[in-house]
């Protein structure tokens, strides 16, 4: 029996987060508007019009490049002109990089859910533009704009990944880094990140590549694993049958989760790539250089690290706090202002902070509810000068007001009340009322003690220390 | 008085206009009335047929735009009288090569794939005159997309006629912009060049005509033939109105990435320097067209028709004796490479520039039923291009093509940088010549008559063989009339210079102005304007 192994490459477009488009002032992102509603004379390739690049896209295909650890970032790249028609590419031609992109090689270290580390090897990184969206309906093709000009780097990996779950994983990985990095907001719902997938398979312990498919339209990293395992299996059931795996391109219907093969779109033509004349050489100086880079931060797999380095954290816990920049950022902002055990405030956030932040739908640097006033909830009931309730509920009460929690614990009186003196009598007169249930323990029923805690811990409005009164219950019900 | 008026300088009229002697508006009333004596029908798409008429008229517009120069004059003339300034051009007619873009009217780059198409937005150039006060009286007439050296090629029929002998062309690919201002239709026109594009047809039609150093003028509005190549520069009927126009269309634009951003000159300021020390050359190898013999490819050379080369040579004594230095035998060995270079680099380019002409968006669609989408381009672009763009596309796509790509653009875009280096070695002030500008003839003869070259394509391109290596090096040039052949019709001299150097140029130009105003052949009119009142 035939072991087979996976051959996968991807290639990613990733729409940048600019304002404006790479050639002119319209705006970049228009998903929600209205067809052909954001376009100009150049994005819609009128006679005469002419490109001038965007500077920020030039700067966020370097810091990308420089996270993704480029061998080289080009000093001086060029601009190319890709011509095939289609009609919605209004130039009749696509300005690209051919030859002398912005960078080439690097990679990206991928852990894999079997606690193994994948590096996969990056091709190139090049800026484009891209095109417009054709609808087909009422037997018309119906083009829209809008999309046109919006700037893209696409990013193809070596062939280094092997199953469907490595490919998810490495757009997973993607999607972070360029949210991270603020490049782009990867959205692949909102066709921000886009991926097509090149697969084949080969004799396992073999290095030859054999024939590949292309694997388009997929629009979600779900969508791509089932595609990508539902291509293996079956490029591996054709070869079984003694067939041959032909060069298909295959289109992902995920009502169905079938794949079915594309009419090629595009005349199969010679690109006649040359020179965009119409625009400069990127020249990208020393100084340019050091200005753009400057702004390169601490990549997530490295603050993940830090964290379980320098915090003590268990890998699970870091990777739950470093799942987005700010997050991260805030973090650690709290462990600072807190100043004591960083699992403490580890354990706050992964429970009742996060869970706080998705059922009101907000990032961590949305919150009211910032790191000093949760180090302050926190470090207020590790004191036990409020119960652990009290501070949950704080949350909430600080998120909602955006008020210091130490002026809410003041005024509305929520300290917990430890003295001794203050809580026998609460306990004296919870006993008193309720004789029968004291008679049942005395008889043996020792779970009943739960529910004279709960009864002393509302008769003091939650405010009395649950242990203490354990404690003086206990005494009092065991005396006679 | 009304003719008087359309036959002043431009730098005349706006100097009047902005005293009050005259109005924006009768000026303009002086360029309809000319333009009606002068122009002859209209030109349009229909089949052509010759109409007894045409062979003496000029037919240099597709579209007239009075309503809009009208606006324009009132404009001046209310600033005029509050007190304002109505700008540099303040009242001076001009006229647009229909290659630009101008907001709600046809641009049509003289082709039935865009005669429908009325642009939502203006050139920069044509605006900068606008702003500066130019009456914008309508769009000339060119060679289809600029593909051409006669004017022959357009959709838009009859074709433009020389107005010193209406029976010739009048240069192309701008013969709708020099023959306009020879006709005295309007003082200004706005062309481009892009082997010679402006300058021949100056040189045909007696006007001075001037291509800038490539990116001196922002192309944002220029519908695209070579990217590379091409520039918008002034037609006019002297030297200082060219300088005047180009103090106005030239300088930095954030919608063209390759406009230079660099100061513009004055360049009307000490425009009467003289050329005392200035070193002009003169290179035998501008004084003959050398080309590869069709049937057996060695190299041919002919001499340019004797009387230009005579005027020239006159030129120089007159520079001479103006104060110049005449630097004689100056080497330019690869100007022969200039025309095959420049097929190959120019067709790609076009080919690549005219793929958005696929009628999805604007311009002609074919309106019939198509079965699929490559009918729809098919039958939109082969009814909608003439046969110059067809032979372009075709051209531009083979020598792009990945099989022949490395033998010909790679190759030609290498020769380009050889051509280039010819003016490098004589410009270069710690070289052997050390010149300032060159001196040549702009056309190797004079305008042909209509019909007579076009269909023998390799002969048409090589008229522009002595203008065309200015476009390859991106150097500045300009034509200036310089006398007449034994049949009356203008030669033009050219002079050649240093990158950015438009002012040495124009100084040079303005020094043969006065050196030979004296001279007999400056009183002669053109045939369309003898025998009007």
């Amino acid at each position: 029996m035939t072991e087979y192994e996976a051959v996968i490459g991807l290639e990613t477009h990733i729409q940048l987060n600019t304002n404006s488009k790479i050639f002119c002032s319209c705006k970049a992102d228009s998903w929600d508007d209205p067809p052909n509603t954001n376009i100009c004379p150049v994005c819609t390739g009128l006679p005469g019009v002419l490109p001038v690049l965007n500077r920020k896209v030039v700067e966020k295909a370097v810091l990308l490049a420089a996270a993704m650890h480029a061998e080289k970032i080009a000093p001086v790249s060029y601009m190319d002109r890709k011509n095939y028609f289609y009609p919605d590419l209004p130039k009749g031609y696509q300005i690209s990089q051919y030859d002398r992109s912005v960078a080439k090689g690097g990679y990206l270290d991928v852990p894999m859910p079997d606690g193994e580390m994948r590096r996969v090897g990056i091709h190139k990184l090049h800026i484009e533009e891209d095109a417009g969206k054709t609808v087909r309906q009422r037997d018309c093709r119906w083009i829209d704009f809008n999309r046109c000009g919006v700037p893209l780097i696409e990013m193809v990996t070596e062939p280094d990944l092997r199953s469907a779950d490595e490919a998810a994983q490495y757009l997973i990985r993607l999607r972070q880094l360029l949210r991270w990095i603020g490049v782009s907001e990867a959205d692949m719902e909102r066709g921000q990140l886009r991926c097509d997938g090149n697969v084949s398979i080969r004799e396992k312990g073999t290095a030859v590549l054999n024939t590949k498919t292309e694997i388009k339209n997929v629009n979600s990293i779900e969508n791509l694993r089932d595609a990508i395992a539902a291509e293996i299996e079956r490029q591996i059931r054709t070869v079984e049958a003694g067939e041959e795996v032909k060069p298909w391109t295959l289109d992902w219907d995920d009502n169905t989760s079938t794949l079915r093969k594309m009419r090629s779109k595009e005349t199969e033509a010679d690109y006649r790539y040359f020179r965009e004349p119409d625009l400069l050489p990127v020249v990208l100086d020393d100084s340019w250089r050091e200005e753009i880079l400057k702004d390169l931060p601490e990549l997530p797999l490295e603050r993940r690290q830090r964290f379980m380095d320098e915090y003590d954290l268990p890998q699970y816990d870091a990777e739950i706090l470093t799942e987005d920049r700010s997050r991260s950022e805030y973090y650690e902002k709290t462990v600072e202002a807190f100043g004591g055990d960083p699992k403490a405030v580890s354990n706050w956030m992964m429970n009742d902070v996060l869970r706080m932040m998705r059922e009101i739908g907000k990032g961590a640097d949305e919150l009211q509810l910032k790191p000093d006033f949760l180090a302050s909830i926190i470090k207020a009931v590790v004191d036990k000068k409020i119960t652990s309730n009290t501070g949950k509920k704080l949350l909430e009460k600080v998120e909602q007001s955006g008020r210091n929690p130490e002026e809410i614990i003041e005024e509305e009186g929520l300290a917990q009340v430890s003295d001794d003196s203050a809580l026998r009598p609460v306990v004296e007169t919870i006993l008193a009322a309720n004789p029968e249930q004291v008679d049942a323990y005395r008889n043996g029923k020792e779970t009943l003690i739960g529910w004279f805690v709960g009864q002393v811990m509302r008769e003091s409005r939650g405010k009395a220390n649950p242990q203490l009164v354990k404690q003086i219950l206990e005494e009092m019900l065991n005396s006679e | 008085m009304k003719q008087s008026l359309s036959d002043m300088p431009a730098h005349v009229l706006a100097r009047a206009i902005r005293n009050g002697e005259y109005s924006a508006e009768e000026v303009l009333d002086a360029a309809i009335n000319r333009i009606r004596a002068v122009e002859g029908r209209q030109p349009s798409l229909e089949q052509y047929e010759l109409q007894p008429d045409d062979r003496d008229k000029v037919h240099a517009f597709i579209t007239l735009t009075e309503e809009r120069a009208r606006k324009q004059a009132q404009k001046v003339d209310r600033k005029v009288a509050e007190g304002k300034d109505p700008g540099k051009l303040a009242g001076v007619p001009f006229s647009v090569k229909d290659i630009f873009c101008v907001q709600d009217t046809p641009s049509t780059a003289a082709s039935r794939i865009l005669a429908n198409f009325s642009s939502p937005y203006t050139a920069t150039p044509v605006q900068r005159l606008e702003t500066a006060g130019g009456l914008n009286v309508g769009k000339v007439n060119l060679d289809e997309f600029t593909y051409g050296s006669s004017n022959e090629s357009s959709a838009f029929q009859p074709p433009v006629g020389n107005p010193w002998d209406p029976s010739r062309v009048p240069g192309g690919s701008s013969g709708g912009s020099a023959a306009s201002v020879a006709a005295g239709e309007c003082a200004l026109s706005l062309g481009t060049d892009t082997a010679g594009s402006i300058r021949q047809p100056a040189g045909f039609c007696g006007v001075v005509g001037m291509k800038p150093t490539y990116g001196r003028v922002s192309r944002y509005g220029l519908i695209a033939f070579a990217s590379s190549l091409d520039c918008p520069g002034p037609v006019a009927r002297d030297v200082t109105d060219a300088a005047l126009m180009l103090e106005v269309i030239a300088g930095a634009d954030r919608h063209d990435a390759t406009a230079a951003v660099l100061d513009v000159p004055e360049y009307t300021a000490g425009l009467e320097r003289g050329v005392k020390g200035k070193r002009i050359g003169l290179s035998d190898d501008y004084f003959m067209v050398k080309y590869p013999d069709p049937e057996t490819g060695e190299l041919v050379e002919q001499p340019i028709q004797p009387e230009i080369r005579e005027r020239v040579l006159h030129a120089a004594d007159r520079l001479a004796d103006a104060g110049a230095e005449i630097v004689e035998q100056i080497p330019m060995p690869h100007t022969h490479y200039g025309i095959p270079v420049y097929f190959v680099i120019s067709r790609v380019e076009a080919a690549s520039n005219l793929h958005r002409y696929d009628g999805v968006k604007y311009g002609y669609r074919h309106p019939g039923q198509v079965e699929e989408l490559a009918e729809l381009y098919r039958k939109s672009r082969g009814e909608g291009f003439g046969l110059q763009p067809k032979l372009r596309i075709l051209m531009g796509m083979y020598v792009s093509a990945a099989q022949y790509e490395k033998n010909y653009y790679q190759q030609a875009l290498r020769a380009r940088t050889l051509i280039r280096s010819d003016f490098d070695k004589i410009y270069d002030p710690e070289g052997e010549y050390r010149l300032d500008c060159l001196l040549t003839a702009t056309t190797p003869t004079t305008a042909f008559e209509i019909g007579q070259v076009y269909g023998d394509s390799v002969l048409m391109q090589y008229a522009d063989l002595l203008t065309v290596p200015a476009n390859h090096a991106g150097i500045p040039g300009i034509s200036v009339p310089a006398g007449f052949d034994s049949n009356g019709l203008p030669i033009g001299i050219q002079f050649l210079g240093h990158d950015f150097d438009e002012q040495t140029l124009l100084q040079t130009g303005r020094a043969f102005e006065l050196a030979t105003e004296n001279e007999d052949w400056r009183q002669v009119k053109p045939a369309v304007l003898r025998g009007l009142s």
